[in-house]
């Protein structure tokens, strides 16, 4: 297939329908309504499962349903409507069941506003629900990314039997782009769903009970610790990010989506000013790409971590980093996108202006 | 010829797990009508039961069909969620009052507004009763509870909210009944309409709600026996019994 012109929100619902999504279950919210919009088309076309629910909490729980009965599922929302599916994704990584969760972002806090910004940051990497569990949270900074990530996405969340969040913001969403959707991503080898309850025990099986409540203390933390091993898999084996320019740089950015886009603009325009700038992106915001930090060069003193927020990311930079390097901040918020000629801005002010 | 014969044997639609529920409590009985209405119509293997939160929360364990625990209010939405994805399984939610009345409104509401195909089992004790007997939608004007200590009061509270007959003015319910479990009688028009609940589900007719009217003999501080009394008494002339929508009945009609 030749490359597509797609809206992002439409693009990543088609990513989903080819990934074998079988349901959609979501409530309207901007900036992500071409989403569930382009679901409720095609998602019946293809004989699968959409359904506008009342709500996002009742979007989440179907989404919980469908999962538990070994169903692959989908739903999207914004920054608001994912605050109140949080009760749902906790049950749902609770139970440990996979479902695929898009986030895109708009401005807050309270009803904010329907413009871009990275403000879920920790909403979407400290779990964001009750208890103690995260999700494996993909950040894209384009439209093909989007579409890879989500493709592969149902066999991370099978994989893992754990919730993943595709975290993107209102530009990717609303931006139209070239995809291809014929890339090849990598295939997760699976277990058989043996554990759903989906009514199915004609073949003699015992009865599925999905469930997270361990009213014994002692059982409950064999859980907590079970899904701790989950989350330390994660953090081991399946960091991803992307170093760019990092050979000659003098000075790195940190930046993740829609930012870190702006960010390869910024570093050309340094370029020609003479300045090297390098860039870590991360693809997954968790787990936190700690392992990029320990491959920045000796010469580097400084690191710029850009974010559509007023400094959510910039605690992990430091975490990751341990003191290493001095970790500036420069972010807009509001619904406000940097420009790349701000983020040059600041890194001339970092290293002492053009050479 | 065999001497003996087995006259009466515990619904194999129900393990072995010991019940946790208080003594003259009626989820012990409106479990047995569950799993019966389930066995006899041959339905054991295809259903799922969502259990939810409140004094039934650990019923997973106790029916022997497959079983998915939820949040607070949000079983309806829950089995909408299975039932769209697995349309052959039979989905019931067991809610009580507190769950279904007031946190789950919703998701009950619209469950039956879109006449997903699904079984509410809603259990009415007028009270909280996990939580320790706090007060609920359900109520009764002047019924003391830990967050009505002088007695529920309307202006304050509300008048008590009538379920059936709210879900029977939603024009997705298919069927909607009252029943109770206070006399033998009773269980068995109970399991009737449990049964046929289940029925028009697997003919795959829409939405079913059957409502009991229960009892809570800790938290109301009645013995078993009061307590069933104090129910006829006091809960059935409020919360009166019978069919407050059979739409199939209707389409028989329009036949």
């Amino acid at each position: 297939m030749a490359k597509v012109l797609m809206k992002g929100n439409e693009a990543m619902a088609l990513a989903a329908i080819k990934a074998g999504c079988e349901a959609f279950y979501g409530y309207p919210i901007t900036p992500q309504n071409e989403l569930p919009e382009y679901m409720s088309k095609h998602m019946h076309e293809n004989d699968r499962v959409f359904v506008q629910s009342e709500s996002e909490v009742a979007a989440i729980n179907m989404v919980y349903g469908a999962a538990a009965a070994g169903a692959r599922v989908l739903t999207s929302s914004s920054s608001p409507g994912i605050a109140l599916k949080q009760e749902g994704i906790s049950y749902i990584a609770g139970s440990e069941l996979p479902a695929v969760i898009i986030n895109v972002m708009r401005g807050g806090p309270g009803l904010g506003g329907i413009q871009p910004s990275q403000g879920d940051y920790k909403q979407i990497t400290r779990g964001g629900g009750n208890g103690d569990y995260y999700l494996y949270s993909l950040a894209p900074e384009s439209l093909q990314e989007a579409v890879d990530l989500i493709k592969e996405s149902f066999d991370i969340a099978d994989y893992f039997r754990n919730p993943v969040m595709i975290a993107v913001d209102g530009l990717i969403g609303q931006m139209m782009e070239p995809v291809d959707f014929d890339h090849d991503v990598p295939k997760w080898t699976l277990e058989p769903k043996t554990w759903a309850a989906d009514g199915n025990r004609s073949n003699g099986r015992e009865k599925n009970i999905v469930n997270s409540l361990y009213l014994d203390p002692l059982v409950l933390e064999q859980h907590n610790l079970k899904l701790k091993a989950k989350y330390d898999e994660m953090k081991r084996d399946h960091q991803r990010y992307e170093m760019i320019n990092m050979d000659k740089a003098e000075v790195v950015i940190c930046a993740f989506g829609s930012t870190s886009r702006i960010a390869r603009t910024s570093v050309e325009i340094l370029k020609e000013n003479g300045i090297e700038c390098g860039i870590i992106r991360p693809i997954t915001i968790f787990p936190f790409p700690t392992k990029a930090f320990e491959e920045i060069p000796q010469k580097v003193q400084d690191i710029l971590v850009v974010e559509m927020n007023t400094g959510q990311m910039v605690d992990d930079v430091r975490l990751a980093d341990q003191f290493r390097h001095n970790v500036h901040f420069y972010g807009r918020v509001g619904g406000v996108v940097p420009e790349a000629e701000e983020i040059v801005e600041q890194v001339m002010n970092i290293v002492g202006g053009a050479k | 010829m065999p001497t003996s014969k087995i006259v009466y044997q515990k619904s194999a639609g129900l393990t072995d797990v010991p019940l946790t529920y208080c003594p003259g409590c009626t989820h012990g009985i409106i479990h047995k009508l569950v799993a019966q209405s389930l066995e006899e119509l041959g339905l054991l293997e295809r259903s799922i039961g969502i259990s939810s939160v409140g004094c039934s929360a650990l019923n997973y364990d106790f029916f022997s069909c497959d079983m998915v625990q939820v949040a607070h209010g949000r079983a309806p939405a829950v089995a909408t969620g299975i039932k769209r994805v697995r349309d052959n399984a039979i989905l019931f939610t067991y809610q009580g009052d507190g769950d279904l009345a007031s946190i789950g409104i919703a998701e009950a509401i619209h469950a039956a507004h879109r006449s997903e195909n699904i079984t509410i089992i809603f259990v009415n004790n007028a009270i909280y009763g996990m939580t320790g007997g706090q007060m609920a939608p359900t109520t009764l004007i002047g019924q003391k509870t830990t967050t009505s200590p002088d007695g529920r009061d309307a202006k304050e509270t509300g008048l008590p909210l009538k379920i059936s007959e709210m879900m029977a003015t939603i024009p997705g319910a298919t069927y909607v009944e009252r029943v109770s479990v206070h006399n033998p009688q009773h269980v068995n028009k109970a399991k009737k309409a449990l049964k046929k609940a289940f029925d028009i589900q697997d003919k795959k007719q829409g939405f079913s709600l059957i409502e009991f009217v229960s009892t809570c003999p800790v938290n109301w501080g009645m013995t078993p026996k009061d307590a069933v009394d104090w129910a006829v008494e006091h809960m059935i002339p409020y919360y009166p019994l019978g069919v407050y929508k059979d739409r199939t009945k209707e389409e028989q009609a329009n036949d």
